[in-house]
């Protein structure tokens, strides 16, 4: 397995947000996990790049325990995580953005490479160079946060809710290219509450529910699971 | 607010007490300003030698501040912390050149290592050599304190590190005073360097030694030359760092926004170590050439040059690099033409009734907007 959550337990305070939660990650696979507001979704992210400390259980890439390690080394690591609300540096230009994107990285030539392979998938980025961060639109800073998390590199992204506030055009266009970086080798994990796109996308899913998986599977058995087209896909 | 000027709502709004009150303001500041240009202009038409006189001594004072605001600004910008110690690094600059100078004779060392070597450049190595020295002794000081006081408070109510930090600021300057390190008392400041002074009257002069310059002639001394090349050579290298390394764009990237800079791998905490050494490293400079420009010294000289340098970073908006910088040179002039035109002891006066206004018309600053997010 390259990356394996064992049985988290994360707590805000008093409030016990993770409840014992298992999944895990393969090389080459997009997983796709999904839930309510709240359920704990983000708070998952969190604790596996290192924002967030669990008070129990274990993250584990390629075997071997990254629970306590620090946040900044876990990028080092390989493991990329785009925040929810795409968290653009509003005072960077576009490129700074990139750049810190690469910051765990020395080689400018690979560096630059990286970037055109970026505007390659965001062209519109390319055209936005010089603008700064905060004066993109949504869509834009969507793809700038995809952007940045690319340029690390990643063996392991983390997406966290990329296709929020999107009109729906620039939904498949997201999804697309989110299964264009997983065709390059990235394996992917998919926070979504637009299931149906991202069960469609994944090769597998979980379902979190205030802190528990729920359920789990292909992400074609989750699609036609009553349960899920009840409570996540608008129900019929 | 106050710069709600009349529209086609201003007679709606004016029978609201409060726009009542906004207007009085707006009147009392537009009254002041008016007294203000009026001394100025009939204090110009007057005198200009005198006039300008005043304005270089305030540009001297000023170029000093902004060595100062620049650290205040810059560790606000990271870690959103008044740094109430601020001014205390800069006092520990002066001690430290000081004693480098006076008691090691460092600022000699180029004549004692190479005897053959100019007396010019011996004086620009040897006194470049004791700045270097003050500057590192600073950075040094100022990380261990952000490590030891500040760190452990990170995640506390802001209020808690602001005390802490003035707790900082009185045990320097308490500390400082005993006998064995510093001293309780004001102590004459030894330059590394002779002062040599010009006056211009048609064309430039020197001023011989135990010479009066002539009547209605402008004197500047090197000290001040030294002074603003520093502080703009300074604002340049701030300005590079900030804007073309990759650590500089961490700085801003990390002042932005904390877990998502750690996210891309940035060490937050080192980046913090370092804008505290940046800003403590251009505020023990500036203590040395406050030591030249005043030369006598005691551990408390940090205390108002830090609060007006504080002053100048909160006009500019805090946060805001160039409004530190813009600040600095306006408090300077403000404390100069207060001296020259008004009384001396007003000069600090003036500098708080400034902060109140600020604080009262615009508590984001000249360039405040953006505080924290301009570079
Ligand atoms: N900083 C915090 N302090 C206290 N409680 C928090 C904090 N962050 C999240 N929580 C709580 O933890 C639970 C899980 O939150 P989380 O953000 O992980 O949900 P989510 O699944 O990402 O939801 P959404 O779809 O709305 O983003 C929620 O009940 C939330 O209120
Ligand atoms: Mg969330």
């Amino acid at each position: 397995m390259l990356l394996e959550v064992k049985d988290l337990h994360v707590f805000y305070g008093a409030i016990h947000a993770l409840q014992g939660v298992s999944f895990s990650i393969d090389e080459g696979e997009i997983v796709t996990l999904i839930g309510a507001n709240g359920a704990g979704k983000s708070t998952t992210l969190k604790t596996i790049s290192g924002l967030l400390r669990p008070r129990a259980g274990d993250v584990l890439l390629n075997g071997r325990s990254i629970t306590t390690i620090a946040a900044e080394e876990i990028v080092r690591r390989g493991i990329i995580h785009v925040p929810e609300g795409r968290k653009i540096f509003a005072p960077l230009t576009v490129q700074e953005n990139l750049e810190m994107g690469a910051f765990t990285r020395d080689n400018p030539d690979e560096i630059r490479q990286s970037m055109e392979r970026v505007f390659k998938s965001f062209p519109r980025l390319k055209e936005r160079l010089n603008q700064y961060g905060g004066t993109l639109s949504g869509g834009e800073q969507q793809m700038l946060a995809i952007g940045r998390g690319m340029m690390a590199r990643p063996k392991v992204l983390l997406l966290d809710e990329p296709s929020m506030g999107l009109a729906p055009i620039l939904v498949e266009e997201i999804f697309r290219i989110i299964q264009e970086i997983n065709s390059q080798g990235v394996a992917i994990l998919l926070v979504e509450q637009n299931a149906l796109m991202a069960l469609s996308v994944a090769h597998r899913g979980y379902v979190l529910e205030t802190g528990r998986i729920v359920l789990q599977g292909s992400g074609q058995e989750l699609l036609h699971d009553p349960q899920v087209i009840k409570a996540y896909l608008g129900g019929h | 607010m106050l710069q709600a000027s009349p529209s086609p709502t201003s007679s709606l709004a004016a029978r609201r007490p409060g726009a009542r009150l906004a207007w009085i303001g707006q009147g009392f500041l537009l009254l002041l300003a008016a007294v203000v240009l009026y001394i100025l202009i009939t204090n110009f038409l007057k005198d200009p030698p005198l006039f300008i006189q005043v304005v270089l001594s305030g540009l001297q004072l000023g170029f000093v501040y902004a060595l100062v605001a620049l650290g205040y600004t810059m560790v606000y910008g990271i870690v959103r912390l008044i740094n109430f110690a601020h001014g205390d690094v800069f006092m520990v600059g002066a001690f430290v050149s000081f004693y480098a100078v006076t008691r090691f004779q460092l600022h000699a060392w180029p004549a004692a290592v190479f005897p053959g070597l100019p007396a010019g450049w011996v004086v620009v190595i040897g006194s470049l050599t004791v700045v270097l020295l003050s500057m590192i002794v600073c950075m040094s000081m100022a990380v261990t304190i952000e490590r030891v006081a500040y760190k452990p408070l990170r995640d506390a109510p802001r209020i808690a590190a602001l005390i802490t930090a003035i707790g900082v600021s009185f045990f320097l300057e308490f500390f400082g005073a005993l006998y064995f390190v510093f001293s309780p008392r004001f102590i004459p400041y030894q330059r590394p360097f002779e002062v040599v002074t010009w006056y211009i009257k048609d064309g430039i002069h020197l001023v011989q030694v135990g010479q009066a310059p002539p009547p209605g002639s402008i004197t500047f001394s090197n000290i001040f030359l030294i002074i603003v090349v520093a502080s703009v050579l300074v604002r340049v290298v701030l300005q590079f760092l900030v804007r073309r390394t990759k650590i500089g764009k961490a700085m801003r990237a990390t002042s932005f926004d904390k877990p998502t800079s750690r996210l891309m791998g940035i060490n937050v905490d080192g980046v913090i170590s370092v804008t505290f050494a940046v800003g403590a490293a251009f505020a023990g400079m500036g203590g040395v050439l406050y030591a030249i420009a005043y030369p006598s010294i005691w551990t408390q000289l940090g205390i108002l040059p830090g609060l007006k340098a504080f002053v100048a970073a909160v006009l500019g908006g805090i946060g805001s690099i160039p409004g530190a910088f813009v600040g600095a040179l306006i408090m300077g002039q403000a404390e100069a033409l207060t001296m020259g035109y008004i009384s001396t002891p007003m000069r600090d006066a003036v500098a708080f009734t400034i902060l109140i206004v600020v604080l009262l018309v615009k508590p984001t600053g000249l360039f405040g907007e953006a505080a924290g997010e301009k570079a």
